[in-house]
């Protein structure tokens, strides 16, 4: 039995191994993708040039005061401040070069005063901005009101004003001196997301070779329907499981993700993925009729697994009622479990009950798909 | 070794195979003939464990057949229609393979393999891919990587389709090395010449019934007495030649007229053969070549179903 089985796991990495360029690429493919996705959402550290939000300003008053304001936002490390005309900001803005512009008014200055200290009317500072950005354009409207009111008091006083606080942040992560890895992240995301893809392979190929008929002559041995499922699962897991340790072997070297959790829980988040993907490639096979008809389904609905289980983004970014009803998906488990034993560096218990969900998962679909593959078409 | 009772296979509301039962002696080959679509592959699909029966049973060496994990499946090889190769895999490593799904390990399989190899002719070309050999190398695999069990019984369906005349030779050869080491073969295919040259008896199937079961002795016996002439007339002279007339001569059965020959069928062939010839030369065909033809299994199955066996 145990002879057949593992001629049959052989088998298929002989397979798998056959074709050198698809082995490449199908670890290529995730740690470039993961790559990018970790530079732009936040990376290690050292890339701020790249989150500033350029701001153009119009000073129509020229004013000591209007002056003050700006070189106040342009010291701003999130911002960076370039001087314009009102109609070069509002094609700059118009075509996405800068995020948004302020028209400080002629008079802004004098007008200021009065209104601060006799209530006269209020002068308007115009804003354009691009619709795209209303999450950076609140950020500058607090940053501005900031400066406006320190310069403005500082002259209407005689005096230093500053801000009455002082904010001290902290990332919270695995421990003191530990940042936030955006690589982390994007490298469980994307591997999860690619491992999917080879279970997607995996099942179009059975059906594949069942058009072909490879299947019939491994039947007619006396091997059960567990022997032969079972063995091109477990193949599948193995690739995968290689995969992932690959990918997270080269982000630990060239991005210095490091698992600072539970090593074990890693481990078996890996592994637990690993089977359910084989398993969800056998369910796809058992699902679909012809390869070409199932290969277009299983890959949206894979994609929908990935967007949902916070593989692209992470799911904090999600809507409260999103982030609720995707605690259902598979790889949502996976994720939040990669992400708890690496940047996290949360222990064994933290990833316990998604390592039971996907080995449960991977069990359901087995069963599923041994109840209901189909060996002719 | 193998009887075959009562197979009865439906596919929703097509009989595909109605009641066929056939045995075969150990060291017999058997021939499964029919048209496409006859139910040849369903029966034989069934007597290898693929497709369970919706009636009827399989004994193999006096056992049932019973599950997919059946021992009796051990005496038993299979070569299937579709190649059932791994195109990627070296010819060893395809063999190593079959041979290891059961449980062959160690010298026993290297044995297996090597003899394989020899028996089909590919020894020099073990570690080359599937996917680099040509039509008739692959059939020729096919056959080898069903024998790497030494199974008793070898079910062969359609095993030379689309392969060169040299290659069919060769198969056929590798299959007479397999009878002479006493191995029952159930060989299915629609091609008669195949089944004249191997078989010890013939099944013929159509619309998934046994029409005959025989040897070729005894299904020439089911034949008319008609005999059939060819004569080839020189220079391609036919221009003016009706069937019409020629049918009209006391003898004449049927008539055919094929570019500069026809085929004629007779009831005599000593002396109506005669009649013929002096009829033709009489009216300026002169004759260039003269042959009789021998009635084969096309002609039986003909006779039996009133179709070509290639429909």
């Amino acid at each position: 039995m145990l002879t057949t089985f593992f001629a049959l796991v052989r088998k298929d990495l002989k397979l798998f191994f056959a074709d050198p360029r698809s082995v490449t690429m199908s670890v290529v493919a995730p740690i470039v993708i993961a790559s990018f996705f970790g530079y732009i959402f936040g990376g290690g550290a050292g890339n701020d040039d790249q989150s500033k939000i350029t701001v153009l300003v119009a000073d129509l008053d020229g004013s000591a005061i209007t002056r003050e304001v700006i070189e106040r936002m342009a010291k701003e490390p999130a911002l960076d401040v370039k001087p314009v005309t009102p109609e070069q900001m509002r094609e700059a803005v118009r075509k996405g070069k800068a995020t948004a512009g302020i028209v400080i008014p002629k008079d802004f200055g004098v007008n200021a005063a009065a209104a601060f200290l006799a209530g006269g009317a209020k002068p308007e500072i115009g804003v354009m901005f691009d619709p795209s950005h209303g999450m950076e354009m609140r950020m500058l409207q607090g940053m501005l009101a900031g400066a406006v009111m320190q310069t403005a008091g500082q002259r209407m006083f005689r005096g230093p004003v500053t801000m009455p606080f002082q904010m001290k942040a902290e990332a919270i992560t695995s421990g003191r001196g530990i940042t936030y890895n955006g690589y982390a992240h994007s490298f469980g995301g994307m591997g999860i997301q690619f491992l999917l893809m080879v279970g997607v392979e995996v099942g179009v190929n059975m059906l594949l070779r069942r058009q072909q008929g490879v299947w019939k002559r491994l039947r007619a041995a006396p091997l059960s329907r567990g022997v032969l499922l079972g063995s091109r699962a477990f193949s599948s897991a193995i690739t995968s499981m290689g995969t992932l340790v690959l990918l997270f072997a080269f982000a630990r070297v060239v991005f210095g993700v490091r698992i600072q959790g539970s090593m074990a829980g890693f481990v078996l988040i890996c592994a637990a993925f690993s089977l359910m993907t084989a398993a969800f490639g056998l369910l796809i096979a058992s699902l679909g009729k012809t390869p070409d008809a199932t290969r277009g389904l299983a890959i949206l609905t894979t994609l929908f697994m990935v967007m949902l289980g916070g593989a692209w983004v992470p799911t904090f970014v999600f809507p409260k009622w999103l982030q609720a009803v995707t605690v259902v998906i598979p790889t949502r488990w996976a994720v939040d479990g990669l992400d708890a034993v690496t940047w996290r560096g949360l222990g064994f218990s933290a990833v316990a009950w998604p390592i039971a969900l996907l080995f449960g998962c991977a069990l359901v679909f087995g069963t599923i798909a041994a109840y209901r593959f189909r060996w002719e078409e | 070794m193998l009887e075959v009772s009562g197979l009865r296979k439906s596919y929703g509301g097509l009989t595909a195979v109605d009641g066929v039962s056939l045995s075969a002696g150990k060291g017999e080959t058997i021939g499964l003939l029919g048209p496409n679509g006859a139910g040849k592959t369903t029966t034989v699909s069934m007597i290898a464990g693929l497709v369970r029966p919706d009636a009827g049973e399989v004994k193999i060496a006096g056992r049932v057949l019973r599950s997919d994990t059946d021992p009796a499946k051990r005496s038993m090889g299979l070569v299937p229609q579709d190649l059932g190769l791994y195109e990627e895999m070296s010819a060893h490593e395809n063999l190593h393979l079959f041979g290891a799904l059961y449980n062959l390990s160690g010298a026993k399989l290297r044995h297996a393999i090597e003899e394989g190899l020899d028996l089909v002719g590919l020894r020099d070309r073990a570690r080359d891919t599937v996917r680099s050999f040509s039509g008739g190398m692959k059939r020729r695999l096919n056959l080898a990587a069903a024998l790497m069990h030494d199974p008793m019984l070898l079910l062969l369906d359609e095993p030379t389709v689309g392969v060169d005349p040299q290659s069919r030779n060769a198969i056929f050869d590798n299959l007479e090395v397999l009878r002479k080491r006493g191995k029952t073969l159930l060989y299915t295919t629609h091609y008669m010449e195949e089944a004249e040259r191997l078989c010890d008896r013939m099944v013929i199937i159509d619309h998934g019934k046994i029409i005959a079961n025989d040897t070729l002795q005894g299904l020439h016996r089911l034949l008319p007495t008609v005999k059939l002439l060819n004569v080839e007339l020189a220079d391609g002279k036919v221009n003016g030649l009706r069937a019409e007339d020629l049918r009209e001569l006391a003898g004449v059965e049927s008539v055919e007229l094929r570019g500069s020959t026809v085929r004629i069928g007779v009831r005599d062939l000593a002396g109506d053969s005669a009649v013929v010839l002096r009829w033709l030369t009489d009216r300026g065909y002169p004759v260039q070549h003269l042959a009789s033809e021998r009635a084969n299994l096309e002609t039986v199955f003909l006779t039996l179903t009133g179709r070509s066996l290639r429909d």
